[in-house]
């Protein structure tokens, strides 16, 4: 442990130059540039909150503000964005860069520790945005704001240790990068992040428990409306579901790494 | 620092009969096996120590490529261990993690740092690479209007930036243009004579036997055979040709040297001899000396044709002339069992002073690939001694004059 640590360490230099590069060669020949990284979410939302507010008629119960459901759907889809880059991006990591495997040899975490990273640097850039729109709109949440902080962590927590299962899985059994991509669709849907919780039936919303996104963006969505956390209590569950991906996703790297070049 | 050990070194892939096994496998925690090991190379024991430098050659496949991964790290072994002591630059391939819209600087600068070089060594380093690629104002142009030779120039110079401990190189001397190949092996030379272990994959006979003390040949996976360059090569030479069945065999020359000899038997070389104009044997001779190469072949079984091939090798077994009596349209039709030829082959020794061998094979066609009746490594070593012309270097004499006029 303290020697992979060491090693990472060592190539700390490569590590930053990678995110800078991979953060600039998407907007290298492109004239907006960074813009698309805010376009992109922007779209997507103003599509949801046109859908859903105003042809659908979706209310939130209890809250009657202008920019209300926007900012639960921002709240909800932000968060998510973030989860599913990790998750989406790190099931591919090893068999993207195979070439690089297979001829250099490296410290091998490096690869989703850049991706991480870059996921990260998204998610800020497109979260200052969001900030701005809270203050100037009025809906600015006071220092229940800083709760994110644990929550995000608990989220990034879930994203790499569901990576690194699905990355080491994934170069043994490629259906599972298939699978993963449908499966993210429903989990999407199944949560409550375009829709609040309420129109589900009670049925279904007690299954909602096994979901360890939704006390997740729950949260995310109870403090962006100025709320505070429904209960701490059901956030337990994507702690030890998170807790439980990493030392699996950890152990199945750790044996299965050297037989992962052979697969690539 | 720079030494390496290889311990009964052995690598195996795991091969499932059906798609479900490794599954199977995984579910089971491991108490149900689905996989044959197929094993690619095994039992390979071999140490450098620091400062030596060695090559290894084999026919495709036979695992070559695959114990330069194990050496470097990038795949894992199944048995057996490798110690390695300093530094190491590995160049299997040149130009890996070379992104096209970056310019060449910024791609240099993370190419070292892949390699584990540290930023701040790179940045002085800058300058030195930069020259040694001499691609003058594209270092500042992005690396996909480069030609591939500018790149391979580019990624040579950043992997041989600071000077290894050990350095492991996989038939990347190919590099660009002949003026670059020569600059990059001076640069591989002039870290052996730094202190650099060396150690080199390649089919280039010639790179291997000019820069490596010993020569190790893989064969289905295993150390077919350690030694020398020039006998490992002879030997190898004589392996590929007898991929049919035959024999190959090595005996203890009296000098010390391995002699190689192979074939299929049909005719077989009887005797050998150097002699000078007198007709005396001889070991000795002068630049220039006329001398005789006498054959005697005997003829094993009918045989469609028979040709006589012959070749002068350096001190490295680096080939000097060698022609055959197929190139000199004297090819011998329809060889009946029973019968002895001789062969008397005439020629002047002009030949640069030092020792010389002569190699000779009894072949059908061209060359000795297709079939090889009986080929004789080191058949014959003598020496060259300048005894009546003016000093000269290299290993040909050239019958020269020189007018000055002012």
């Amino acid at each position: 442990m303290r020697t992979t640590l060491r090693s990472l360490w060592n190539y700390r230099g490569f590590i930053i130059g990678s995110v800078r590069r991979e953060f600039e060669s998407k907007y290298r020949k492109s004239v907006l540039g960074a813009t698309w990284n805010i376009v992109n979410p922007l779209a997507m939302i103003l599509v949801y909150t046109i859908i859903f507010s105003q042809l659908m008629k979706a209310r939130l119960p209890g809250v009657d503000k202008p920019f209300a459901y926007s900012i639960y759907l921002c709240a909800g889809t932000l968060t998510w964005g973030l989860f599913t880059e990790i998750v989406s991006r790190g099931q591919n990591i090893f068999i993207e860069n195979a070439n690089l495997l297979k001829k250099i040899s490296f410290p091998r975490l490096i690869l989703p520790i850049i991706l991480v990273l870059n996921a990260c640097i998204n998610f800020l850039i497109i979260s200052c945005l969001f900030l701005l729109f809270l203050i100037f709109s009025g809906n600015w949440p006071g220092w229940t704001l800083l709760n994110v902080v644990p929550l995000l962590a608990i989220e990034l927590m879930l994203a790499i240790g569901m990576a690194m299962v699905l990355g080491v899985l994934n170069v043994f059994f490629r259906d599972v990068g298939q699978f993963v991509a449908i499966f993210l669709q429903f989990w999407f849907w199944l949560t409550p992040i375009v829709y609040p919780l309420e129109i589900l039936p009670p049925a279904v919303r007690s299954w909602m428990l096994w979901n360890p996104m939704f006390p997740v963006i729950q949260g995310y969505q109870n403090i962006f409306a100025g709320q505070p956390i429904a209960d701490w209590t059901a956030i337990c569950i994507p702690v030890v579901m998170g807790g439980l991906l990493c030392l699996l996703g950890w152990r199945m790297f750790r044996t299965h790494s050297g037989e992962m070049v052979d697969e690539l | 620092m720079g030494r390496i050990e290889v311990q009964s070194l052995g690598k195996a892939y795991k091969q499932y009969r059906r798609r479900w096994g490794r599954l199977t496998e995984w579910v089971m925690f491991g108490w149900a096996v689905r996989h044959r090991l197929k094993w690619v190379l095994q039992d390979i024991s071999f140490t450098l120590l620091p400062g030596e430098s060695v090559g290894i050659i084999g026919i495709n496949g036979a695992g070559k490529s695959t114990l330069l991964k194990l050496i470097t790290g990038t795949a894992q072994a199944t048995s057996g261990s490798v110690h390695m002591t300093g530094r190491v630059a590995a160049l299997l391939e040149l130009g890996i993690g070379f992104h096209p819209d970056f310019t060449g600087r910024q791609n240099a600068m993370m190419a070292g740092q892949l390699l584990g070089i540290s930023t701040a060594q790179l940045t002085e380093c800058m300058p030195d690479i930069e020259s040694f690629a001499e691609i003058g104002e594209y270092i500042d142009q992005p690396v996909r209007v480069y030609s591939s030779g500018m790149q391979m120039r580019l990624a040579f110079s950043v992997a041989t930036a600071i000077r290894p401990d050990i350095l492991i190189v996989d038939e990347a001397l190919s590099v660009g243009d002949a003026y670059f190949q020569h600059k990059s092996f001076d640069r591989i030379r002039a870290f052996r004579q730094q202190g650099t272990t060396l150690l080199m994959v390649s089919h280039d006979k010639v790179a291997i036997q000019s820069i490596c003390d010993r020569a190790i040949l893989l064969n289905e996976g295993r150390v077919a055979m350690q030694g020398p360059p020039e006998a490992v090569m002879d030997y190898y030479n004589a392996m590929l040709a007898q991929r049919q069945s035959s024999e190959v065999q090595r005996r203890e020359r009296p000098d010390g040297k391995v002699q190689t000899i192979s074939g299929s038997g049909e005719a077989r070389i009887e005797d050998v001899s150097l002699r000078n104009a007198s007709g005396e044997q001889t070991t000795v001779v002068s630049v220039a000396e006329k001398l005789t190469l006498t054959v005697r072949a005997k003829v094993h079984q009918n045989i469609p044709e028979l040709v006589l091939g012959f070749m002068i090798k350096d001190k490295l077994g680096q080939p000097i002339f060698g022609t055959n009596t197929h190139y000199l349209g004297q090819v011998i039709r329809l060889a009946s069992a029973g019968a002895t030829y001789s062969f008397a082959i005439e020629f002047a020794a002009n030949l640069g002073p030092g020792s010389y061998s002569i190699a000779v094979a009894l072949h059908s066609a061209e060359n000795h690939l297709t079939r090889n009746y009986q080929w004789r490594d080191l058949a014959v070593v003598f020496s060259v001694v300048n005894v009546d012309k003016s000093n000269f270097v290299g290993t040909n004499w050239l019958p020269i004059a020189i007018t000055i006029e002012s």
